[in-house]
């Protein structure tokens, strides 16, 4: 398990050299820069330009730009945003929790509905209801989370009234920032309403970003527990007379979920992405937002900061769920 | 050099009787805006968003817009203003003002900005004060002094006659040179532009970043306490979902509607639509540098061939009116007597074949890649364009770049035609003529015209000289002459402005620049 865990985190190394190459070459193939963006109609004398390029040091050759932006990632240092003059490092901590919240709501969702679903299709196969299933799934999985958000605000909202439109919470709260997670934060202010209005805030970005994740569990684990019935061990469990539900929750159940597992940490990147346009449509204050407009305003130490502290989170997640396996499977710890 | 001092009504302060009924709940005005600021220090910015969230509700300057923007000297080398007395600032946690607004403050603002050794001329990397170097207000005051502590003066390099609109000007917001003392002394000077003081209507309570931006009545505001209790700005970047806020009765009032949904605001008796000709101009621009464009007459052909009406219709449903100068109608000196170039293909191939180009020609048009109050929609005004040169043999070729690459590559003059607009920010012709189609503009980049006329450019650097209105007035008119008969741009619109307002919304009204003001505004 050790020389295991080494080996991981031997490659979370090149991982990382990776992905902040790849983000500094990509933000400076895009056309434009973030002096030239911060140009509006009137135009920026030349003079303006090459100083606030210097500034921003972007008049240095491009290998010296990716070092320092390198030393200074290793040092804590993100740099500053070109917008707002602020650290990123600041600006990505105080959005990251709404993100995070949002993200774990939509997966929460995705399990509680997604696991039972795919297991019951399984079970039920080729009946009315494992069509269904894997129907409304199919359905889940192709819809653009735009056009879906949009839906439900005006349905849920608009036209029935049950739920807030966007926002983090109702405008009468002004709950201060303990933790940046609202759920805790209107917890820990004495308000009853604060939580209440918290939580029917987070309905609709919910569902919203946890459709696609729903879907794609819901079917891996259909098909994984598909397989597993078929295997001999199975059988056996059922040939020695143990109960459906003994079967299928512990026999059954436990090998299908490797896969399943996997599944649901990759689906962390998929809830990150995700974010970005649920954020924008329900107004919710997460990096999925903050990023888009630092990409538009060629603000390349957000960019560049915003996108390698959302990859260490994919990584860390990563890391987990691999270490998950050894706990839900024991034939994959001696290995 | 003679000292014409005049007053002007320059910060006043009207006690008012704060409204003593506090046993009524606290009235809360939501308004649903459209981005999060950049910041809360308007010398910093230029965008409409920042300065509408900072210095709109926060702030005051020397001089309000649409005051005093008429009153020049008639020499103008020197501009002294008495302050009015009794202006009280904001406070907050970190700072409680011990004395009224006075000249310290207007020099402290103004230095900041003006001299680069000021202690707080940097306090944070990548600052400018954009604006200011902007409107080249280094180029026109020498110096600012202190003539006593309620009296201010400019000195100024030239007489420049839009220098009293300058000064209303978002960037010539009033801090408190008090607040920015103690803020030094405590090691935090940058403290004064993220935590605002100023003395304007409302004051800053917080501010949840892409959240939310909570402000307060200011009890002691010399224009007299807002009605309201509470502001709040609910940042909602999404149109459709302001929308459907407003509809909700998530916000009371909500800022740039799609013009695709005026239609059905207009329609819902929850909502008022409230509208103001905007201050702006939408327009197609030659490169008079490129062939066949350097040509009067096919500049000419081409502004007769493009339907405005159609354009207006399916781009601006019907939100806009056409435009014929490069000014708004609702600027003084607009020409009105000007006759816009008729729809007429027939005759805009006459003049084609005149030019020496029978059989048409082949043109680059560039559309606008982003969406602005002057233009809603580039990419389909340029299909419509194409669509009406195609008729008269002219082939047009579509292009656009990302808006820093489209900026980028207009200022080298690499256009052949390029769709460009302005939103003027301060109410005077001279924002629009010299900026746009001024010769020093074709360098910097406003004029993509890159147009040079030395009549035109006469005219109104003329105007820049002298003060009296009328004169100027006059030297303008000769200027839109000029512009209409050289053709060095295709002038489509204006557009008119909405602002959706729920029913319970009492007394608010726009403003010809596209800020949002509460101050006045009270709730059913």
């Amino acid at each position: 398990m050790f020389s295991f865990l080494l080996r991981r985190f031997a490659l979370v190394i090149p991982t990382f050299l990776g992905i902040t190459l790849l983000v500094f070459s990509l933000i400076r193939l895009l056309p434009g820069d973030p002096v030239e963006a911060l140009s509006g109609e009137r135009g920026m004398t030349d003079e303006r330009y090459q100083r606030l390029l210097h500034e921003f040091g972007l008049d240095r050759p491009l290998w010296m730009q990716y070092l320092e932006y390198l030393w200074r990632a290793l040092h804590g240092d993100l740099g500053y945003s070109t917008i707002t003059h602020e650290p990123v490092f600041h600006e990505f901590i105080t959005r990251f929790p709404a993100t995070i919240e949002l993200s774990m709501c939509a997966m929460l969702m995705a399990l509680v509905i997604g696991l039972p679903a795919g297991i019951v299709a399984a079970l039920k196969r080729n009946t009315v209801l494992d069509y269904s299933v894997m129907g409304a799934s199919l359905t889940g999985y192709s819809m653009p989370i735009f056009w879906w958000g949009l839906l439900l605000i005006l349905t849920f909202s608009v036209t029935l009234g049950w739920t807030p439109v966007s926002g983090r919470i109702a405008i009468q709260y002004d709950i201060p920032a303990v933790t940046g997670f609202m759920l805790v934060d209107s917890l820990l202010s004495s308000d009853a309403g604060a939580f209440k209005s918290a939580v029917s805030h987070l309905i609709l970005p919910a569902i919203a970003l946890g459709t696609i994740p729903l879907a794609v569990i819901a079917r891996m684990t259909r098909s994984s527990m598909l397989e597993v019935l078929r295997e001999d061990y199975v059988r056996t469990a059922r040939a020695k007379g143990a109960s459906t539900l003994r079967v299928v929750g512990v026999h059954a159940l436990r090998n299908a979920l490797i896969p399943v597992v996997t599944t649901i940490g990759l689906q962390v990147g998929t809830l990150l992405a995700g974010a970005i346009l649920t954020e924008t449509i329900f107004s919710w204050p997460g990096i999925g937002k903050w990023l888009v407009e630092a990409i538009h305003r060629r603000d390349y130490p957000a960019v560049q900061g915003g996108i390698l502290m959302s990859a260490t989170v994919i990584i860390v997640v990563n890391l987990v769920v691999d270490m998950l396996y050894g706990v839900i499977n024991p034939r994959i710890r001696h290995q | 050099m003679k000292n014409r001092g005049f007053t002007l009504k320059a910060l006043a302060a009207t006690a008012l009787l704060a409204c003593a009924g506090a046993s009524f709940a606290a009235k809360t005005l939501v308004y649903c805006s459209e981005g999060s600021p950049e910041g809360f220090n308007p010398q910093f910015f230029t965008t409409g968003t920042t300065l509408d969230a900072s210095s709109v509700p926060m702030f005051n300057r020397l001089v309000e817009f649409d005051l005093g923007t008429t009153t020049v000297a008639p020499d103008g080398m020197a501009y002294t203003f008495k302050l009015r007395p009794g202006v009280k600032f904001h406070s907050n946690e970190k700072f409680k003002p011990t004395r009224d607004f006075n000249a310290d403050d207007v020099l402290f603002s103004y230095n900041r900005m003006a001299d680069p050794n000021h202690p707080f001329a940097k306090t944070s990397p990548g600052q400018t004060f954009a604006y200011f170097e902007d409107m080249g207000m280094k180029s026109i005051v020498d110096h600012i002094e202190k003539v006593d502590a309620m009296t201010v003066r400019f000195v100024m390099k030239k007489p420049e006659a839009p220098f009293m609109a300058n000064l209303a000007m978002d960037f010539m917001s009033v801090q408190s040179a008090e607040y920015a003392d103690k803020m030094k002394a405590a090691g935090t000077p940058e403290v004064i532009d993220r935590e605002p003081i100023g003395t304007g209507p409302f004051q800053f309570v917080s501010y949840q970043k892409d959240a939310v931006i909570r402000y307060k009545a200011h009890d002691g505001f010399w224009g007299g306490r807002p009605k309201i209790d509470n502001l709040v700005y609910a940042i909602t970047t999404d149109a459709s979902v302001r929308y459907a806020k407003l509809k909700t009765g998530e916000c009371h009032v909500m800022a740039f509607p799609k013009p695709a949904d005026v239609a059905a605001m207009k329609a819902d008796a929850n909502i008022n639509m409230v509208s103001q000709q905007g201050l702006n101009v939408g327009y197609i621009a030659f490169n008079v540098e490129k062939k066949p464009f350097d040509n009067k007459l096919v500049r000419q052909a081409l502004n007769m061939s493009v339907n405005k009406k159609a354009i207006l219709d399916s781009v601006f449903q019907g939100a806009g009116q056409p435009a014929k100068n490069p000014i708004p109608p609702t600027l003084w000196s607009y020409d009105d007597k000007i006759k816009e170039y008729p729809y007429d293909p027939a005759k805009a191939k006459e003049l084609l074949a005149k030019a020496g180009y029978p059989n048409g020609t082949e043109v680059e048009l560039w559309y606008l890649p982003v969406t602005r109050p002057y233009n809603p929609d580039g990419k389909r005004m340029a299909e419509l364009i194409q669509a009406d040169w195609e008729k008269i043999g002219v082939k047009t070729k579509l292009l656009t770049f990302e808006w820093g690459e489209y900026r980028k590559r207009s200022k080298t003059g690499e256009q052949h035609v390029m769709m460009f607009g302005w939103s003027g920010d301060n109410g005077d012709p001279d924002n629009f003529f010299v900026p746009l189609l001024g010769c020093a503009a074709v360098k910097g980049g406003g004029n993509v015209a890159r147009w040079c006329n030395k009549d035109f450019e006469d005219a109104i650097q003329k105007a820049k000289l002298v003060t009296k209105q009328a004169e100027r007035a006059a030297l303008y008119m000769k200027a839109q002459e000029i512009a209409h008969e050289e053709a060095p741009w295709i002038p489509i619109a204006h557009s008119v402005r909405f602002d959706p307002v729920r029913k319970e919304v009492i007394g608010y009204k726009m403003d010809a620049t596209a800020h949002h003001y509460f101050h006045k505004v009270d709730l059913k």
